[in-house]
């Protein structure tokens, strides 16, 4: 089994996914002649040419636009945001055609497309570079949104992604790129929608994904000194959410804190806590808390950008509260 | 303000039968009938939320028609009741659309501002100005990517030229040379702002030249000539994979919207921009030229008209979408349905599934 970067099993997944299937072509920019801003493409356009991975302009509107048309033409588009911060200035593409295309034909056209590229804080980046479209992109009916954290998700789900009849936002991080992990060497698939424990534990679910996932695993361990011990839940897909294994560790555990790497406002975590708490009412034994960054745009220098960003220690706390431990 | 007269000289009547003229007079007539009917069951309250109609404007929908081939593309605006039934689709579900009827021409999705069908060639209505501009250069490149010769027709009001993403669409069109054809339906006003207000220049072909498009304009009086100047757009992106930009300079007679009674503009402009009036245009050419009668013109527009009545009725009798339908669509649940989404050729590599995976773990 080979222990690859989390870059190199997204390339992997790109490479298996175009010799399959020739209908798949990368667009992006720099994802050609640059072989990536993160060297997630690196030598497929030497493999595939520039029609299948295509270098385009600065121009996140037109780019998305067309990967959209494309898709609706029967191509398999995988289109990257160098940061999902620029998808902003593709939103309506995202949001009024990827999302609606489908339902408002009323199943004329399918949108087999996947948006792809980092999401949330890196480092210094100060706030415009520093965003986080969990919420704001699993908020709109038609897209699926995955966020991946291992090397070994971050193959098979994105090939899923790509395979998936729908358009699908895929989230990764600047930050994770060169994070290492096994992945099997014969060809396999994640499925879209399931939830994924982590760490088995008995006493709290950390429910998190992307980001947040070396941070829970983190707090885990600290908490283990404390005597307790974390069931680590990641989600990996946000929209549509696997809630059943979710639960299934809430009913075990009867507590719960999320960790995200977002805003607190009506973020992802904001909503996973009303869900364990409106549905599980009966089975909680503490409120489900939520660690996320702090409202507040996101300052360049590095004390100040520590301070927003959850740490492992803030989940360790949260952890103890849930668990009625003296901190 | 573009003059209706044009401000280049007439160039000598295309040559036209009887026969064709009247096929063409009676395509334009439809789509009058159509949008004066469904103006008439907006006001009696059969269909609701926007309605922007096309009268005046005919002309170009029924020539994009007649240049395009088997797998040719029509992306358009909001404004998009022409092209439906120039394309041909069916007038009952187009009708029954607007409705917001089970028999729609998209269920009752869409309404008036997206009509979609595929099996004519109408890739869409398209309600956000200018967004549709890249997603045509997207068809076309996947025209370019399969080579199948396709060619897509992208229209857009002037009021789409200030927006981003229609330059964004144009630069990537133009970089990558594909198959489209631009077209900008100048009817003079954005909403109720003139394009004085909007662009420093009459001419919006000025914009060509910096994405190597070809461009053409044309003052809309025949449709002929429509025909003639989309037909020579058309062979330079089939064959040439040359991407053009046409400004066609037309007017509409009705408000932007049926909200509108359009008091930005005195009675002589519009009533000018009348005289010059495409469909009018040709139905005085039928009696005076070709000699047909008053009692034929008549008999033409009593089947146009009860053509389109019987759309009216069809609509109305239609029921409404049924409750379960409203998430039907949302996303593919059976690819199997759909051509596009075949498995690829040779498809060799098993489907395997993995819940999860645990390094540690044999």
């Amino acid at each position: 089994m080979a222990v690859l970067q989390i870059r190199e099993a997204l390339r992997a997944a790109l490479d298996e996914e175009m010799e399959r299937d020739v209908r798949v072509f990368l667009m992006g920019e720099e994802v050609g002649h640059y072989d990536g801003a993160y060297k997630v493409s690196q030598g497929l356009l030497e493999k595939y040419g520039e029609m299948r991975v295509v270098d385009t302009p600065i121009c996140e509107a037109g780019f998305a636009g067309v990967g959209i048309g494309a898709a609706m033409a029967g191509l398999r588009p995988v289109v990257e945001f160098m940061t999902f911060n620029f998808s902003l200035v593709a939103f309506d593409q995202l949001i009024n055609n990827a999302a609606k295309l489908h339902h408002l034909s009323n199943g004329q056209f399918t949108l087999p497309i996947v948006f792809r590229g980092p999401n949330g804080a890196a480092h210094m980046l100060s706030s415009t570079h520093s965003q986080a479209f969990d919420a704001m992109l699993s908020h709109v009916p038609g897209l699926k949104v995955v966020s991946i954290a291992t090397p070994y998700d971050a193959k098979g789900l994105l090939k899923s992604a790509i395979r998936d009849p729908n358009p699908v936002i895929f989230f990764e991080s600047e930050v994770m790129y060169s994070v290492k992990g096994e992945v099997p060497d014969e060809p396999y698939l994640i499925p879209l929608g399931q939830a994924d424990v982590k760490r088995p534990g008995g006493d709290v679910t950390v429910v998190t994904w992307g980001q947040g996932l070396p941070i829970a695993l983190r707090a885990a361990e600290l908490c283990q000194a404390d005597g307790i011990d974390c069931e680590v839940v990641d989600v990996r897909t946000l929209r549509p959410m696997d809630l059943d294994t979710i639960y299934a560790s809430v009913r075990k555990t009867h507590r719960a804190v999320v960790v995200a790497h977002e805003w607190p406002t009506c973020g992802v975590s904001a909503q996973l806590a009303a869900r364990i708490q409106a549905d599980l009412l009966d089975e909680l034994d503490a409120p489900v808390l939520r660690e996320t960054y702090e409202d507040v745009n996101m300052p360049y220098a590095e004390n100040l950008e520590r301070l927003v960003i959850p740490s492992a220690e803030r989940v360790r706390d949260a952890i103890l509260r849930v668990a009625y431990h003296r901190i | 303000m573009s003059d209706p007269e044009g401000a280049r000289p007439h160039a000598p009547p295309i040559p036209r039968t009887k026969e064709e003229l009247l096929r063409l007079y009676r395509e334009m007539l439809r789509i009058r009938r159509f949008e004066e009917l469904a103006a008439r069951a907006y006001t009696q309250g059969k269909i609701s939320g926007f309605l922007h109609l096309y009268i005046g404007q005919e002309a170009i929908a029924v020539a994009t028609k007649e240049v395009m081939r088997p797998g040719d593309r029509v992306v358009t605006t909001y404004r998009d009741h022409g092209f439906a039934l120039a394309l041909g689709s069916d007038p009952k579900a187009c009708m029954a659309e607007l409705f917001g009827k089970k028999t729609g021409l998209v269920g009752g999705k869409g309404g008036s501002m997206h009509f979609f069908d595929r099996s004519v060639g109408l890739w869409g209505g398209y309600a956000i100005v200018g967004g549709h501009v890249p997603v045509a250069a997207g068809h076309a490149f996947a025209s370019k990517y399969l080579g199948d010769g396709a060619v897509t027709f992208c229209f857009m009001g002037e009021g789409a030229l200030p927006i981003g993403a229609t330059h964004e669409g144009f630069l990537l069109a133009g970089l990558w040379k594909l198959p489209v054809v631009y077209v900008i339906e100048n009817n003079q006003y954005a909403m109720g702002t003139p394009l004085s207000r909007t662009s420093p220049v009459d001419d919006l072909t000025v914009r060509g030249p910096v994405y190597r498009f070809v461009t053409d304009r044309l003052v809309v009086r025949d449709v002929f000539e429509v025909r003639e100047h989309l037909a020579r757009a058309a062979r330079r992106a089939r064959e040439q994979q040359q991407p053009c930009l046409l400004e066609l300079v037309t007017y509409r007679f009705r408000g932007h919207s049926m909200s509108d009674p359009a008091k930005y503009r005195t009675k002589d402009e519009v009533a000018r921009w009348k005289a010059q009036d495409p469909l009018h245009r040709h139905e005085e050419e039928l009696r005076t030229t070709f000699g047909v009668s008053e009692e034929a013109l008549e008999a033409l527009d009593d089947e146009v008209v009860e053509e389109m009545q019987a759309a009216v009725d069809f609509a109305d009798a239609s029921p409404p979408p049924d409750p379960e339908e409203r998430f039907e669509h949302l996303y593919v649940e059976d690819p199997s349905a759909h051509p596009d989404l075949g498995p690829p050729p040779g498809d060799d590599i098993p489907a395997v599934t993995v819940r999860s995976f645990d390094p540690k773990g044999a």
